[in-house]
C-alpha cells in the first residue's frame, strides 16, 4: 500500500473552544489507484490532506492521534529532514487556487526550475530546460516562449496546467489534489481532469483527488471515502456507492442531484445544516438530519460496519446500514 | 403567446478600453455582451448558461439596470425601460429585482437582517408604511423558511444557506414581478443547493414570479428552467425549451459543453462521448470574425470566419424538437447526454447514440474511449 492514514485525529484550538476536525479517519491509496474524498466544506476533507502532506498550521492544528504510513513508514514519527525530502519530491499536492498558490513575482520557469534546483541541485539553466519539457508535458502551447511569462500572464486553466506540472517535476509516487477543477469552467475542467488522468497513468502514481462534486467523482475515481464531521461515513469502490449507498448522507448526496424525471418535482434536500465542529452532536453526527435516525443513534457513534470483503472492503458508519442499503 | 413580461433587443454593453491618463483615447472595447435577444412570460424561468466571461453576469445586471447598455432595449411590459426618466425608472425597478450569487459579500455586515431586507421600503415606501415594516419583514422571514425572531441578528450569524434565503427575502420585498437570480446556489455547499432550489420553485408558484436564471451548474439550469439560453462570448448561441436544448443540442459549443459536465454516475463513463474543446475562451476585447465559436469548433469552415450566423432555426430543421434557434451555419443534432437510469420516456425520433448500459457497466470500454 502506498498511503495509509490510520485513526488520525486532527483538532484545532480556537478562541471558542477547540474544534474537532478530523475525528478517526482510515483511508489508503496504492500506486495507480484514484482515491476521490468527498465531502461538504468543513467535513474535514482538506486538513485530513495537509495533515498528510505536513503542511497543517500547528499552531492552532494539533494531531491528536493516529499515523500516516507512507510506504510504510509513519509520516507523523520522523524526523522533519527526511519529511522535506518527501514533501515534493515523493509526494506533492494540487490546490485549488492556482492564482493564489503561484508566486505572483517569479515567472513560471523559475518556480518550475526551483523544484530541481532545490532537490536535485541542478545549475539554473538545466533547471529552466527542464522547467520547458514539464510545460510541454502538461500541454502549455508554445512552452519555450512562455516560460518567462508571468502567472497573471496566463488563463485559470493553464495556471492549473502550471500546478500539475510543478507537482509533477519530481514524478512523486503520490499526488494529492485538493479541488483542482473547482474554479475553472467545464470545457476547461473536462480538460485538466483528462490531462491528470493521463499523467496519472504514464507514471503509476497514487491520486488522492477531494472534492465535493459528484460528477468528476463518478467519471475518475476507483474508489470513495464520503466525510461527513471529520469522519469517514462510508468507503467504497465507486460503482457500488452510485449503485446502492450504504449511509444515509451519501444517499441524501446522491438523491439531491437533479434527475430529468424528476423536472417539476421538488428536488430532494437534506434538511438542516452541517454540524459546528466546536460541538458535534453526540452518537452519530449525522443524526439530526438523518431520515432514517433512531433513538440509539443519538447515543452510541457507529463503528465501522464491513458491508462486503471482497475485492475492496466496503464499510460505513451507519447503525442501520442495512436499512439504508435496501431503501 | 400573450406578450412577454420582458422582451430584451439586441442588447450590447461595450466597455471602453482607454489608453494615456490626462487625454483619454479610446483604443477598442470589450465587447462583453454584443446583440442579445430574448423575452420572458409570466409565470416563467429562462435560464442562461454559459461559461466565465460569456456576459451573463453582464446580462443580469443590466437588467435590474446597474449597468446601462450601449445599445438595445429592454423592454418590461412593453416599456423600454433603457431610456426613461428617473422617476419612471424607480417606478419599474421595483418589479424587478436581483438576487446575487455569494451570500458573503452580498449582504452589509453591519446591518441587522431585519435592516437589510427593510431597506427596499426605505426607497419605495409606498409598498409598505413605516409602523408596518417590522411584520412584513418577519413575514419575509417565514416565507423563505427563516425564523421570524431572527430579525435583529446578524449576516454572520448566519450559514451559507441561510444568507442565500436572506437574500431573497430582499429580493421578495417589494413584491417584484421579475427576479434575475445570478448564479444563486453556486457559492453553497452541495446538500443546502437543493434547499434553495426548492425554495425558490415555491416562491415562483407561490407568487407567480418570473424567473431569469443565470448558472453555470447545467443540470440545476435544467432542472427549473422552462426555456434555456446558451451563451458564448457575448451572444447566444443556441436557445430553446430544456428539452430541445438538452436533449436535441444543434449548435456545436452546447454539444461540448453538456459533454464536458461530469455525469454523476459511474455507468456514464463507458458509454458516454466527450468532446474536450481545445484552447481557451477568446478575449470579448478581440473575438474572432464571423462565427465567435469558430477557433474551437471542430466543424469550421472559411464560410465561418467571414459570415456571422444568424441565430435562427436553421431551413433543414422544418419541425420537431431540432427546430428551435441556433446560430450556427452547419447546425447538426448531436445527442450528448447519457441517459440515465430510470429511463424518462424516449422520445420516438432521434434513437440515442449508445444502448443504456447493462449488466456489469465500466469494465468493458471500448478502446479509446477516454
Amino acid at each position: 500500500m502506498l498511503l495509509e492514514v490510520r485513526d488520525l485525529h486532527v483538532e484545532f484550538t480556537t478562541r471558542d473552544g477547540v474544534a474537532k476536525a478530523v475525528n478517526g479517519v482510515d483511508y489508503s491509496v496504492d500506486a495507480g489507484e484514484t482515491l476521490a474524498v468527498l465531502g461538504e466544506s468543513g467535513s474535514g476533507k482538506s486538513v485530513t490532506a495537509q495533515a498528510v502532506m505536513g503542511i497543517l498550521d500547528m499552531p492552532p492544528g494539533r494531531i491528536a492521534g493516529g499515523e500516516i504510513l507512507f510506504k510504510g513508514k509513519d509520516l507523523l514519527t520522523m524526523r522533519e529532514e527526511e519529511r522535506r525530502r518527501i514533501r515534493g519530491a515523493e509526494m506533492a499536492m494540487i490546490f485549488q487556487d492556482a492564482l493564489s498558490s503561484l508566486n505572483p513575482v517569479l515567472s513560471v520557469g523559475a518556480q518550475l526550475g526551483e523544484m530541481y534546483e532545490v532537490h536535485r541541485g541542478l545549475s539554473r539553466k538545466v533547471a529552466r530546460a527542464k522547467a520547458v519539457e514539464l510545460m510541454d508535458r502538461v500541454k502549455i502551447p508554445a512552452a519555450r516562449q512562455r516560460v518567462g511569462d508571468y502567472p497573471h500572464q496566463f488563463s485559470g486553466g493553464m495556471r492549473q496546467r502550471i500546478m500539475i506540472a510543478m507537482a509533477l517535476a519530481l514524478e512523486p509516487s503520490l499526488i494529492i489534489a485538493d479541488e483542482p477543477t473547482t474554479a475553472l469552467d467545464v470545457t476547461v475542467q473536462a480538460q485538466v481532469m483528462d490531462l491528470l488522468a493521463e499523467l496519472q497513468r504514464e507514471l503509476n502514481m497514487g491520486l488522492i483527488l477531494i472534492t465535493h462534486d459528484l460528477g468528476v467523482v463518478a467519471d475518475v475515481a476507483d474508489k470513495i471515502a464520503v466525510m461527513y464531521a471529520g469522519r469517514i461515513v462510508e468507503s467504497a469502490p465507486v460503482h457500488e456507492i452510485y449503485a446502492a449507498p450504504a449511509h444515509p448522507y451519501t444517499r441524501g448526496l446522491l438523491d439531491s442531484i437533479p434527475r430529468l424525471d424528476q423536472k417539476g418535482q421538488e428536488l430532494y434536500a437534506i434538511k438542516g445544516l452541517p454540524p459546528n465542529l466546536l460541538h458535534i452532536p453526540p452518537g452519530c453526527a449525522f443524526n439530526p438530519r438523518c431520515p432514517m435516525a433512531q433513538p440509539v443513534c443519538r447515543t452510541d457513534v457507529p463503528p465501522l460496519y464491513e458491508v462486503t470483503e471482497s475485492p475492496v472492503p466496503r464499510t460505513t458508519a451507519c447503525h442501520f446500514w442495512k436499512e439504508c442499503l435496501h431503501a | 403567446m400573450p406578450e412577454p413580461i420582458l422582451e430584451v433587443k439586441e442588447l450590447v454593453k461595450h466597455y471602453p478600453l482607454t489608453q494615456g491618463i490626462l487625454f483619454k483615447r479610446q483604443i477598442g472595447a470589450v465587447r462583453a455582451v454584443d446583440g442579445v435577444s430574448f423575452g420572458l412570460h409570466q409565470g416563467e424561468t429562462l435560464g442562461i448558461v454559459g461559461e466565465s466571461g460569456c456576459g451573463k453576469s453582464t446580462v443580469a445586471k443590466m437588467l435590474v439596470n446597474l449597468e446601462r447598455p450601449t445599445s438595445g432595449t429592454i423592454s418590461y411590459k412593453g416599456e423600454d425601460i433603457t431610456r426613461l426618466p428617473a422617476r419612471a425608472l424607480k417606478a419599474v425597478r421595483r418589479n424587478i429585482q436581483m438576487v446575487f450569487q455569494d451570500p458573503y459579500t452580498s449582504l452589509n455586515p453591519r446591518m441587522t437582517v431585519g435592516d437589510i431586507i427593510g431597506e427596499p421600503y426605505e426607497i419605495h415606501p409606498e409598498v409598505a408604511p413605516k409602523g408596518d415594516r417590522r411584520r412584513k419583514v418577519q413575514e419575509l422571514l417565514d416565507v423563505v423558511g427563516l425564523n421570524p425572531e431572527y430579525i435583529n441578528r446578524y449576516p454572520h450569524q448566519f450559514s451559507g444557506g441561510q444568507r442565500q434565503r436572506i437574500g431573497i427575502a430582499r429580493g421578495l420585498a417589494l413584491r417584484p414581478e421579475v427576479i434575475v437570480a445570478d448564479e444563486p446556489v453556486s457559492a453553497l455547499d452541495v446538500s443546502v443547493q437543493a434547499q434553495v432550489v426548492n425554495l425558490l420553485e415555491r416562491l415562483q408558484d407561490e407568487f407567480s414570479l418570473s424567473y431569469v436564471f443565470i448558472a453555470h451548474d447545467l443540470s440545476i439550469v435544467r432542472h427549473i428552467s422552462d426555456r434555456v439560453g446558451v451563451m458564448y462570448l457575448g451572444r447566444i448561441v443556441e436557445t430553446g425549451t430544456d428539452t430541445e436544448i438538452y436533449e436535441h443540442p444543434t449548435h456545436p459549443y452546447t454539444q461540448a459543453l453538456l459533454s464536458a459536465v461530469p455525469v454523476p454516475d459511474p455507468r456514464a463513463r463507458a458509454i458516454r462521448e466527450r468532446i474536450i474543446l481545445s484552447g481557451d475562451v477568446p478575449s470579448p476585447a478581440n473575438p474572432p470574425s464571423g462565427c465567435r465559436f469558430r477557433t474551437r469548433c471542430w466543424k469550421a469552415q472559411e464560410r465561418c470566419a467571414v459570415e456571422v450566423p444568424p441565430l435562427a432555426v436553421p431551413q433543414w430543421f422544418p419541425s420537431g424538437p431540432r427546430a428551435h434557434p441556433s446560430a450556427c451555419h452547419f447546425a447538426a443534432e448531436k445527442r450528448v447526454v447519457p441517459v440515465t437510469a430510470p429511463p424518462p420516456s424516449p422520445p420516438p425520433a432521434a434513437p440515442p447514440p449508445a444502448a443504456p448500459p447493462t449488466g456489469l457497466p465500466g469494465e468493458e470500454r471500448p478502446p479509446g474511449d477516454r
